[in-house]
């Protein structure tokens, strides 16, 4: 806030980072995941995966003894259920893309979507 | 003498307010219902504050407007888990404008910018540590850009807010 001749030069570096944090995250998206549909999901709790289900397949599914229901339609999955507070697992909407995740923070609970091309970075969990 | 006590309340004074405008900011932008999608994603309201204190009192006031701001919005509103990942967040986002600034090449609301990113950065380093896995990465590039648009937000909003103190000592 030194209003003084330097303040351009500060202003320059300012757009320099932003672009690069923008080129950055433009990085992140290309290389964390294709664009293909996948063919299953695996659902985590912590690093463990309790199981798979395919996409191909409409169905409601119960997970982790009762606290997520899990809804298969048209080949892509959602929560639609959960008993966590914030519930933004359910407000995160459906995935159906390779590499897409749905998390649960509370629950330490993830549904990947695998299958359907592979992952440049694969980010399994 | 005089002055002295005059200028210590002023600081105490202004520090309090900082603090409290913070934990405002913060239950405010938490009401918001707009940022939902993605866990962690907010505008980060609160770090007005702790600019203005960095730029008006320097590091170590900052430094306290943040972390009381945190543990107290914690004991108010959050749970454990919410004050672990708040925590961090502030800590990480501290220390990045700490250095960016220091390095004295950026204007505030590129501090301001380092501090949003730095923010969400140690967010998702605390999810993946708490998932115990690399899936929380998933959410790195709309974090990384909503923490550089709302950096540059809130990096113009603590520089006028900076102007309009300039006279109050």
């Amino acid at each position: 806030m030194k209003v003084k001749g330097t303040e351009k030069r500060q202003i320059l570096f300012d757009c320099a980072l932003a672009v690069f944090l923008l080129l950055l995250a433009l990085t992140a998206f290309l290389l964390l995941g294709h664009r293909d549909r996948g063919s299953a999901v695996r659902v985590y709790v912590q690093d463990e995966c309790v199981g798979e289900y395919s996409l191909s397949r409409d169905g409601v599914y119960v997970l982790n003894g009762g606290t997520h229901l899990l809804c298969v339609e048209e080949g892509a999955a959602r929560l639609t259920e959960a008993s966590c507070p914030d519930l933004l697992c359910v407000k995160q909407g459906r995935v159906s893309r390779t590499g897409e995740r749905i998390i649960c923070l509370p629950y330490r609970l993830t549904v990947e979507v695998t299958g359907g091309g592979e992952e440049i970075i694969p980010t399994g969990g | 003498m005089k002055n002295k006590n005059r200028s210590s309340l002023a600081y105490l004074t202004e520090t309090a307010l900082l603090i409290a405008l913070s934990m405002a900011f913060s239950f405010l932008e938490s009401r918001i219902p707009a940022f939902v999608a993605v866990p962690g994603m907010k505008i980060g309201l609160a770090n007005i504050a702790v600019l203005v204190a960095l730029y008006r009192r320097g590091a170590p006031t900052a430094l306290g407007v943040s972390v009381v701001r945190v543990a107290l919005s914690a004991l108010l509103f959050g749970n454990t888990a919410a004050f672990l990942y708040s925590a961090a967040g502030a800590v990480f986002a501290f220390l990045v404008m700490l250095l960016l600034r220091s390095v004295r090449v950026f204007s505030p609301v590129g501090v301001s910018i380092g501090g949003g990113v730095a923010h969400n950065l140690a967010q998702i380093g605390v999810a993946c540590l708490l998932l115990r896995s690399s899936a929380a990465l998933f959410y790195l590039p709309a974090l990384l850009v909503s923490g550089t648009v709302a950096g540059t937000v809130i990096g113009i909003a603590g520089a006028l807010a900076y102007r309009a103190l300039a006279g109050i000592r």
